[in-house]
This record gives structure tokens, C-alpha cells and sequence, in this order.
């Protein structure tokens, strides 16, 4: 596995990940993101629907969480997760946990870590964690983590465990690697914690640099735990730190505007759990990626434009950003134009608000699929943006027309 | 050339009538392929205004303008020609007025080929409360708003008209088949009546097409009575409706054998609300040629996968460790795919395995129905549902006696080693 950066503007790093998978022969553009899956299924979509979007990340992203009940399956399959699920030929990252559920808290020890399957808590320590690595056969992992600092006013003292303990789980985690057949030819990547104090997120950085991994994993840095500022501060600090030519993957970051506070910091890569979560709630990622290919047009554009975004609607979920909007509100029911207008996706390309409306009011299962589709598609289309505004010297006019939606609420 | 005389004068008045009809009939057109010289079973080619479906046809229940999860692609790569939408739950959400501005059904949910809507008498009857049928049609009372509703023979044919599908069902007084004594009676007189109110209240006959619904419950007189009556008029198909409700098999498969030998060849017959394999497979035997039912896309959505010998509760324990296709011979995308335990797997984690499943169902129930039709045209029809019966049943005690009475009425016999 290897990073070429071939620029960096603002801070961001404009590259290809190359030599994935177990062939070396994939490769994954930064800054870009994973595909985010349960149980090795992008939500709602069989490999058909899947596979009409276009330009899917080459990296699959799969958890323990998801995975770890199903452990003695997959051993006594033998061939790891990716055949198990039927999966296209793809590059397998395997996380720690959702991003997406939120876990209850206090169930972490010295030696152990907790996720939730289908059936309640799985108690891991490191060797288990790395038995069910080999079950699952992932291209790439992150080492066991303690990442429960996300607690608001969590104690200088439990960020000092959590990063004792990560360091530990990552000593212990790259002896039994060492030792297991079936990540012979697997990256490991270290995960930086320290909650949101300074120091001990340098600490935890210097020591995690010194362990021969792959790359690193930002974590305990998802939007409940600190604001953005605070947040690109200390990413920044981080990624001073961190060797060039290693990728960094920052966890539970996945709205746009944090992105691009993230990329901007010197991450590399981002989940993709941000489209599910907004499927989930019945809204369609719709806000402007496009920066006009003349400059001086893109702010005239700008300047003088009307908003397109109307009122917030009523019965919106409370997580709605304003980068989305609420199919289910009755202004769309007979509405005939796609999600977004000029969108290739399978949804817009078949169908239109007034039927995803219907769907989304009468408990429809296809309105998760559709939604999936398209809300997974803008947000893939968003990260090709972002690269090519990096390559063309377009990034303040790319973050202006992202962001100018974010002014529009009325 | 001599004028057109009809043949007696008292049958003048339908002989008009069914002139008119067949000189503005729609675009339907059966071609009867194949008969099997044993049983009553045909192959048959039923153009349509979107597209060709060959019959013997399972049609799919897509209730609310969605197959439940899959899209109109997925549909159309499992090679479905016709699938079914429902005028009571359109009719309610989104309602006739928006469909209508969206260029019918096919253009709100996007399915170039065929459809087909019921009439929205049977779920009124079984979904809701408190309904009262009078002469004028079905009161009922919404459950969105609790406001009445009186659904007319009219306003069915208006709002399957606003809905634009291929074939229309009349709205028919509707009657469990367990019912017995003179409601029933009463009922199949009604149908009649309404049939006439919904020929007349078509506005599109040259494209929609109106089928009957032949009554009678389990009454053989009055069925017999119904058949008469409503195959005096010239409408492009019949359905045989009334049965599928829970009444002994015994007394179902007389009435659609009594049915199918007495509607008229060159048209389709679709039976209702039957969708079970060996259902199927018995009633081509006595003379069908469509069928429809939630039961396949149903089961799936609780994990059952259904197979030549039965159907596989995947949710059970047994699965999670059974890396064998749910079907070794079946060609769908989830059997070229996936496992058995795969699919145990992922029904604790994603929507996207009653996906999987209701896939394969639908194809399973689309190839039952094309390898029916195969064997039919190829003059082994008897020999297909021998191998299918003991496919299905470990053993011949098993066969359901119903069923091989049926068979043995077409002069299929099962149960004796040949």
C-alpha cells in the first residue's frame, strides 16, 4: 500500500492510495471516502442496485460491531467476510465500531472493549478482536481502540487511560498480527485518541508514529463530541505529526462542511454513514456541489443568487442539516422533478419527488432504497468535486457554493 | 352479402350490446399456443397494450405501486410482464387526481409493461370495519381520516381509469366464501348488475381492459347461474373470483373447474388470490391462465424462501452455518450470489434481505410458471406435474387428496407408481 500526493492546497492532500487488496491492485483517490456497509451490505441495496452507481470507492468499509456475532460462522467458513457476503471484487477496511449507533457508555475495561450485535454486548479483548480479525480477512484494520471519550467534560484522567489503553491494545494487537495466517498480507492502522485535550492527543499521536502501521485512524472525534473548531485544531496538530506518506482515516465525521474542515486539517479519508443516516430519515442529500469552470462567473453566480432552499419544513427530523431536504414534507407530493435536477443516479433517473413522497407516506420499503441510491451518489459526487477543486485551484469557490446553503436558513 | 341477422330475436338486445363492445374492444389478444390433450391446460400468448405475457402468468402484488422493495429493473430482469396495483390503497394514498397527472400508474412508478388493478371491492370487505354493501355500492368508513366512503361500480372504473392498467377488474359484490345462504345469492345477482354499471362506466375501453369476476361462492347452481349470465357479455377476459378465502379445498377446486368449463376458450381466465405452487400447478391443470397473490412477496419479507421442495425458514438457527444457495438450481441473482447463511445473517442487520428473498420468490413463482408452460407446449404436462409432486412431497401419502382429485379429474393421475 503506498500514498502518492501529487498536491496540497489549504492543507488538503491530493492523492491515489495505490497497491490495495490482496492482488495490490486497487486504488482509492483521496480525499475520498469508504464504502459504508452492516454486516457487508451497503443498507437497503442488493449488489444490483448497488452496482448502479458509478465510480463506487474501491475500499468496502465493514465493523467488528456488525461482524462479531457472527464470528463461528465465519470461521467455520473460513474464507473471510468478503466471499461470505458475496461481495464484488472490492478492498475490505474493517472498523471498530458504527459510527452510526451510538453505544451505551462505561463498559470499557484495561483489557477490553464492548459492541452491540443483534443479540447485545460482546465483550472483546485483544485477542478476540484479532481471532475475528482472521475471520473476517480485511484488507486493512484498525487496531483495538478505547475511544469512550466523547463524554462532555470527560476527565483529563479517563482520556489519559483511553490513550494508555489504545496503546497497549495496539502493542498486543501487532504481536498477535504477527502471528495469524490470515492478515499476513494485512495493513493494520493505529488509532490516535485524547478526547479534546491537547496534550494527550500529541502523546498518543508520537507514540502511535513509533508502531510499524499502515496509516492511522482519527477517532473520538465524531460531531457529538467537540465542535469544529476545537475539532481542526487539534486534527491539524495531530497531522503535523503524522509521516507524510501515510493515510489518516478520521471516524464519525461525515457531514460536508466537517469534511472539508477535516480535509482541510490533513485527513485523507472519511466514512460514508453520513448518506445512510439521511436515507434514514427521509430526506435527500440536495445541496450545491457545482462550481462553474469560470471563476469570475462562480461569484457573480454567487453574489447575485436567489436561494434555493424555502422554508425548513415542519416535521422535520431534529439531525436534518441544511444540506438535505425532507422528502416526506407535503410540498412534495406532487411534485414531478427529480431529487435534484441533472443527478444520474438510478432515483433521479427513474423517478421523482412525488413518488419517493408517496413511498416515504406509506412505509414503503423501496423508499430506502431509493434514497440510499441517491443520497450515496450526491455524496460520492461531492468527494469528486472536492478533488477537483483541490486540482484546479477551486477550493474557496468549492466551499463557498457548499456552504452557502448552510446561510439559508430561514 | 347478406345482413347480419342475430340468431334469435330475444337474444337481439346482447347481441347489440356485445357488437358495440367488440367493435370498440380493447387491445387484448389471446392466442392459445398449446392445449394438453390430457388435461385442460393451455399455453397461450395474451398481448396486452404494453407488452406480451405468456401464460400460464403469475402476477407479483406490487400493493401501493411498489414491489416491495425491488425495483421496476429488478422486476423487469426477473422478466415480469404484468404485476398487480390496488385501487383501494392508491385510490386512498396518493389518490386518482395525482396518478392521473402523472400519466397514470406506469408513469408515477415508472413500469413500462403491463398492470393490473383490482377493483378495491375485497379490500374493503376484508381491511376494513364497519362496511355495508347496498345496491349503490360499498360505505366505508376510511382509516386515514374515519370519514365515509361509498365506493360505487363507477367510481371503481373512474378511479381505475384515472389509474390507467391494462386489465380493470370490475367491482363485484364481494362475499367470504364461507358464507353461506342467501347473501350469497344475492351477492352474485349484484355482480351481474354492477358488471353492466362498470362496462358502461369504462371510459377507455380501447385501451383498459374489463374483465368479469364470476360469483356463486361454493354454490354450483349459482355459479353455474353467473357464468351464464356474465358470459353473455362481451368483456376481454373473466376472473374467477369468490374462492382463496379459507374454504375447504374440496369445494375450491370443484367451482374453478366448474368455472374454466364454461367461460369461453379464446379468453384468458385468471383465477384470484391463488399464488401457492401446488395451487398453481392444479389449477392450470383444470383450465387457468393468470393468477395473483401476496403470499410469495409476503413470506419473503419474514425470511421465507420458497423451493421446489417446500420453503426454508432462513431466520432459524439451522441456516446459520448452511453455505448452500437457497436453491443449488436456481438461477436469480440472490441464488448466484448468496447463501443460506449469508442471508441468516443479514436478516439481523439489514432490509436489504427481505430484498433478497422477495427476489427469489418472485422467481421462483415466474419459473414455476414458465417450466409449466414449457411442458405444456411440449406435450408433457402430465409428466411435469408428476416430477412436481414428488418433488414437493416426500412421499405420496403426503399429496394433499384434494389435489389429486383434482388431477385425476383432468385425468392426471399422481399417486400410482406409473
Amino acid at each position: 500500500m503506498k500514498l502518492e500526493l501529487s498536491r496540497v492546497v489549504q492543507g488538503c492532500r491530493l492523492g491515489v492510495l495505490t497497491g490495495l487488496g490482496k492482488t495490490g491492485q486497487h486504488c482509492l483517490e483521496v480525499p475520498g471516502c469508504l464504502l459504508y456497509t452492516r454486516c457487508a451490505t451497503v443498507p437497503h441495496l442488493t449488489q444490483d442496485t448497488l452496482h448502479t452507481l458509478s465510480d463506487l470507492p474501491s475500499v468496502t468499509q465493514v465493523t467488528v460491531e456488525s461482524l462479531a456475532e457472527h464470528q463461528e460462522v465465519l470461521e467455520e467458513f473460513k474464507e473471510g467476510v468478503r466471499k461470505f457476503a458475496g461481495l464484488h471484487n472490492t478492498v475490505l477496511f474493517c472498523s471498530l465500531h458504527d459510527s452510526v449507533n451510538p453505544n451505551p457508555a462505561g463498559h470499557v475495561t484495561n483489557k477490553t472493549v464492548s459492541v452491540w450485535g443483534s443479540g447485545g454486548r460482546i465483550e472483546l479483548t485483544a485477542a478476540r478482536f484479532m481471532a475475528i480479525q482472521a475471520a473476517i480477512q480485511p484488507d486493512c484494520y484498525q487496531s483495538m481502540a478505547d475511544g469512550e471519550t466523547w463524554q462532555a467534560n470527560s476527565s483529563r484522567k479517563r482520556v489519559r487511560k483511553a490513550v494508555d489503553r489504545t496503546l497497549a491494545h495496539l502493542d498486543e494487537c501487532l504481536m498477535l498480527h504477527q502471528k495469524t495466517q490470515e492478515l499476513k498480507q494485512a495493513e493494520i492502522f493505529g488509532v490516535v485518541e485524547g478526547g479534546d485535550i491537547m496534550e494527550e492527543r500529541l502523546r498518543s499521536t508520537r507514540e502511535t508514529a513509533k508502531r510499524p502501521v499502515g496509516g492511522f485512524v482519527l477517532d473520538g472525534f465524531h460531531s457529538a463530541a467537540m465542535n469544529q473548531d476545537v475539532r481542526g485544531q487539534l486534527i491539524q496538530a495531530i497531522t503535523a505529526e503524522l509521516p507524510h506518506e501515510k493515510p489518516r482515516l478520521i471516524l464519525g465525521v461525515g457531514c460536508p462542511d466537517e469534511v472539508i474542515s477535516c480535509a482541510e486539517a490533513g485527513v485523507d479519508l472519511f466514512e460514508s454513514f453520513f448518506p445512510f443516516q439521511v436515507t434514514e430519515r427521509g430526506c435527500a442529500l440536495n445541496f450545491n456541489y457545482t462550481i462553474n469552470p469560470d471563476p469570475e462567473t462562480a461569484v457573480l453566480e454567487l453574489n447575485g443568487e436567489t436561494p434555493a432552499v424555502t422554508k425548513p419544513s415542519k416535521n422535520g427530523d431534529e439531525n436534518m442539516t441544511p444540506f438535505e431536504i425532507n422528502l416526506k414534507d407535503k410540498r412534495y407530493q406532487d411534485d414531478f422533478h427529480p431529487l435534484v435536477e441533472g443527478c444520474d443516479c438510478y432515483c433521479c433517473q427513474k423517478h421523482m419527488r412525488a413518488y419517493v413522497h408517496h413511498l416515504l407516506v406509506t412505509n414503503e420499503l423501496l423508499a430506502g432504497v431509493l434514497l440510499m441510491l441517491h443520497n450515496m451518489a450526491h455524496y460520492l459526487g461531492f468527494f469528486k468535486a472536492l478533488r477537483e477543486a483541490i486540482a484546479n485551484d477551486r477550493l474557496q469557490d468549492f466551499k463557498n457554493r457548499v456552504l452557502s446553503c448552510r446561510e439559508r436558513d430561514v | 352479402m347478406a345482413a347480419p341477422v342475430a340468431a334469435n330475436t330475444h337474444e337481439c338486445e346482447c347481441s347489440m350490446a356485445s357488437l358495440k363492445a367488440v367493435s370498440s374492444a380493447a387491445h387484448l389478444a389471446l392466442r392459445i399456443v398449446a392445449e394438453c390433450p390430457v388435461s385442460k391446460a393451455r399455453a397461450c400468448t395474451l398481448t396486452l397494450p404494453h407488452s406480451t405475457v405468456s401464460t400460464p402468468v403469475f402476477m407479483p402484488v406490487g400493493t401501493q405501486g411498489t414491489m416491495k422493495g425491488i425495483t421496476a429493473d429488478q422486476l423487469e430482469d426477473l422478466d415480469c410482464h404484468i404485476c398487480l396495483g390496488n385501487t383501494y390503497h392508491l385510490g386512498m394514498r396518493p389518490g386518482p387526481e395525482l396518478i392521473e397527472k402523472a400519466k397514470g400508474l406506469h408513469g408515477f412508478m415508472n413500469w413500462k409493461r403491463n398492470l393490473l388493478t383490482d377493483s378495491g371491492g375485497f379490500q374493503m370487505v376484508s381491511l376494513v370495519e364497519l362496511s355495508e354493501v347496498t345496491e349503490e355500492g360499498v360505505t366505508f368508513r376510511s382509516p386515514y381520516d374515519g370519514k365515509e366512503i361509498l365506493l360505487t361500480p363507477e367510481q371503481s372504473i373512474a378511479i381505475q381509469n384515472s389509474l390507467g392498467s391494462d386489465i380493470m377488474m370490475q367491482l363485484d359484490d364481494v362475499v367470504s366464501s364461507t358464507v353461506k345462504g342467501p347473501r350469497v345469492e344475492e351477492a352474485m345477482h349484484r355482480s351481474v348488475r354492477w358488471l353492466d354499471r362498470c362496462i358502461a362506466a369504462n371510459k377507455n375501453p380501447d385501451r383498459q381492459n374489463l374483465f368479469a369476476i364470476i360469483q356463486g361462492g361454493l354454490d354450483a347452481k349459482l355459479r353455474k347461474a353467473c357464468l351464464d349470465e356474465m358470459t353473455k357479455r362481451d368483456v376481454p377476459g373473466f376472473a374467477i373470483g369468490g374462492l382463496s378465502g379459507g374454504e375447504e379445498k374440496d369445494d375450491f377446486w370443484k367451482m374453478v373447474t366448474l368455472s374454466t368449463d364454461h367461460l369461453p376458450r379464446e379468453k384468458p381466465r385468471y383465477l384470484m388470490g391463488v399464488g401457492y405452487a401446488l395451487d398453481l400447478v392444479v389449477c392450470v391443470a383444470l383450465g387457468c391462465d393468470m393468477f395473483d397473490c401476496v403470499f410469495p412477496t409476503r413470506t419473503a419479507r419474514f425470511g421465507s424462501a420458497l423451493v421446489p421442495w417446500g420453503s426454508l425458514q432462513l431466520k432459524q438457527k439451522q441456516y446459520a452455518k448452511d453455505f448452500q444457495p437457497i436453491d443449488p438450481d436456481c438461477q436469480c441473482p440472490t441464488c448466484r450470489r448468496h447463501s443460506r447463511a449469508y442471508l441468516h445473517a443479514l436478516f439481523k442487520s439489514d432490509t436489504a434481505a427481505m430484498h433478497h428473498i422477495t427476489i427469489h420468490n418472485i422467481s421462483y413463482q415466474l419459473t414455476l410458471m414458465r417450466s409449466v408452460r414449457q411442458s405444456i407446449i411440449e406435450k408433457r404436462f402430465p409428466e411435469f406435474v408428476k416430477a412436481f409432486m414428488k418433488r414437493m412431497f416426500s412421499s405420496s401419502e403426503q399429496y394433499p387428496s384434494w389435489a389429486v382429485e383434482a388431477l385425476q379429474s383432468v385425468n392426471i393421475t399422481v399417486n400410482c407408481v406409473a
